[in-house]
């Protein structure tokens, strides 16, 4: 999760390794609740993906045809494309306004930051099924706060069908995203422009670097590490993207007309707990945990090169 | 042209005449109040929103963007229907369920969760920060693997085990299985490492005993780090939906965001209903940030950043 974290325990010098059983009874309830509620269960998530089951008590065993399934699934490929559509929304659209509103406040004096920071934190206060449900009544036609908000401001969207017509869909889902999410990144880029070294902003600024320039070569790569934990945790959130939509949506269990609003948890969630089929549920768990796996060991790697340029 | 039109145009034209007027330091800082102001517009104008349509008639829930205007106010605009209709008893197949209920439910689910989570994470942390022991490397290991499994690989088969256990359908089925996370072990683990080994050795020299050192030293000297996972932890519980939804079944067992998302299509007429609820279910999230505020963005962002 962290940067700390990652290191190799290191021994204190000189500390001899404990003899009593103190850390093993300390530790305890974390071995026996990870034996019963991880280990197992991820066991079983393996076996889960070759069954077909009906409810959690019957099942057969059906080899790769769950994955077979999956890809040759038209309405599971929509759900793919909808949430890599939704990942990409997050990186290069809500990521870059989270460290302009972090640069915005880092330049203010520390009791408006704190105000502000407090402001845009706050959506993050309720939680995504609540601001689903805001949102599902803020997007009404002709009378939603949205529509008259950018009625107002554009002189269009007044009668916008965000959440029936399958084109705004998406769209729809974005903006909501963006204002929970927004305020939360901004965090952690704030937190970060405050280690960055003010001594070498100040020597670019006084060779005639420009803000952009200052920004773009000094700032920027001396932030490096929280920007790629910031995006790995965003394409992790985003490939898990289920309570926005279903609550957004919720006349079609999150599927949205057309399947536009289709993510892969929402249809893991639909098959494994409302049709029943844990197995298949299972498979596209796996399906997720390996895109995700994939996209972070990608991004690590691409850090560690752009670190050694 | 509207008011707020015309208000965009003129904080545009305020910064373009101070850029031409050479105050370039002014104009910069213009332009940063105004961005800054008009996104906390955009961030708190859903709140607001909601804040007045809990007290609006359904009849004139659309009607206004916000309030009505004050020659307007009466019993017939503004009136607390909408939390009678929400704190009324519904019938269900156990008998009627009230909605303070569900408010019990999830106080009682997210506040247990928490107060275990805060009891163990920090007994296994300390134990992974203070001690040396057979074991500790490959448990470590074990635990930052187990990090990068995403929790709804294990939904599925963690439902099978929690029927196999005969816990569906209760809180404690949610509980339990939430009671020690990773996470908070290795937030812990930081706090910890930062107490003084001599400080441990002294008390133990006085003749504490291991759990003494952990309750009576350790503990009061990781306090802000149990402030900030305190309010991570709860915040998560309260808003948690996806392991409710499928772990709870009956009607009074549920937990507030499941039930308010049931609501969302029992009330398509009356929205007011189920906003009341949810501007309601908004506001102990919000206590206990204001309470815990300043620990909490510490919190959060140092495992992140000091890496």
């Amino acid at each position: 999760m962290s940067g700390k974290v990652s290191q190799r325990p290191v021994r204190p010098p000189g500390r001899p390794r404990y003899k009593g059983k103190a850390p093993y009874l300390f530790l305890s309830p974390y071995i026996v609740l990870t034996a019963v509620f991880f280990v197992v269960p991820f066991v079983n998530a393996i076996m889960l993906a070759f069954y077909e089951t009906n409810g959690p008590r019957s099942r057969v065993f059906v080899g790769l045809d769950n994955f077979v399934f999956l890809f040759t699934d038209p309405i599971f490929q929509r759900a793919l494309l909808n949430t890599t559509v939704f990942a990409l929304a997050s990186v290069f659209i809500q990521l870059p306004l989270s460290m302009a509103l972090a640069l915005l406040l880092n330049s203010g004096g520390d009791k408006v930051k704190g105000f502000f920071r407090l402001v845009f934190f706050s959506p993050n206060l309720v939680g995504q099924v609540l601001v689903g449900i805001l949102f599902s009544v803020l997007f009404t036609p002709r009378y939603g706060l949205v529509n008259r908000g950018f009625q107002m401001v554009l002189h269009w969207g007044l009668e916008a069908r965000w959440l029936s017509e399958p084109r705004l869909i998406m769209p729809a889902i974005v903006l909501t995203s963006l204002w929970l999410w927004v305020g939360f990144n901004m965090i952690y880029f704030l937190a970060a422009l405050q280690t960055v070294d003010k001594t070498l902003q100040e020597a670019a600024r006084i060779d005639g670097a420009s803000p952009w320039q200052i920004f773009w070569h000094v700032t920027l790569p001396s932030m490096r590490h929280v920007v790629i934990f910031v995006v790995i945790m965003s394409v992790i959130g985003s490939y898990q993207l289920f309570e926005l939509p279903l609550t957004l949506l919720s006349e079609s269990y999150g599927y949205g007309a057309n399947d536009a609003g289709l993510t892969l948890i929402t249809y893991l969630n639909y098959n494994a707990f409302r049709c029943g089929d844990l197995g298949l549920g299972s498979a596209v768990g796996w399906v997720v945990a390996t895109i995700i796996f994939i996209i972070s060991l990608v991004q690590i790697r691409l850090g560690r090169i752009a670190e050694e340029d | 042209m509207n008011i707020l039109q015309i208000l965009l145009l003129s904080l545009f034209v305020a910064f373009i005449v101070l850029r031409l007027l050479g105050r370039r330091q002014t104009a910069s800082r213009f332009a940063r109040w105004a961005l800054m102001g008009l996104g906390a517009v955009v961030v708190l104008a859903p709140f607001t929103w909601l804040a007045a349509a809990v007290f609006k008639d359904r009849s004139v829930l659309n009607e206004y963007i916000f309030l009505p205007p004050v020659e307007q106010w009466s019993e017939k605009t503004l009136n607390l229907n909408n939390f009678r209709e929400l704190f009324k008893g519904r019938p269900s197949l156990t008998g009627p369920v009230y909605f303070w209920e569900y408010v019990l439910n999830s106080t009682v689910y997210a506040t247990c969760t928490t107060v275990l989570q805060i009891f163990f994470c920090s007994l296994g942390g300390y134990a992974l920060a203070k001690y040396e022991f057979r074991g500790k490397n490959a448990l470590t290991l074990f635990m930052l693997g187990s990090m990068m499994i995403p929790s709804v690989l294990l939904l599925a088969p963690l439902y099978k085990m929690v029927v196999d256990l005969g816990l569906v359908d209760s809180l404690a089925g949610l509980i339990i299985p939430g009671m020690v996370g990773t996470y908070g072990i290795f937030l812990f683990r930081q706090a910890c490492l930062a107490v003084p080994n001599e400080m441990i050795d002294a008390a133990r020299l006085d003749g504490c005993g291991e759990f003494g050192i952990y309750l009576r030293l350790v503990m009061p000297l990781v306090r802000p780090m149990a402030a900030a996972f305190c309010l991570i932890c709860f915040l998560g519980n309260w808003n948690a939906f996806f392991a409710p939804n499928v772990f709870l079944h009956s009607q009074d067992k549920l937990t507030l965001p499941v039930v308010l998302n049931l609501y969302l299509g029992e009330f398509r007429h009356d929205q007011g209903v189920f906003l009341t609820g949810t501007a309601l279910a908004m506001i102990p999230p919000a206590v206990l940030f204001f309470a815990l505020q300043r620990e909490f963005i510490s919190g959060l962002t140092s495992g992140a950043v000091k890496g």
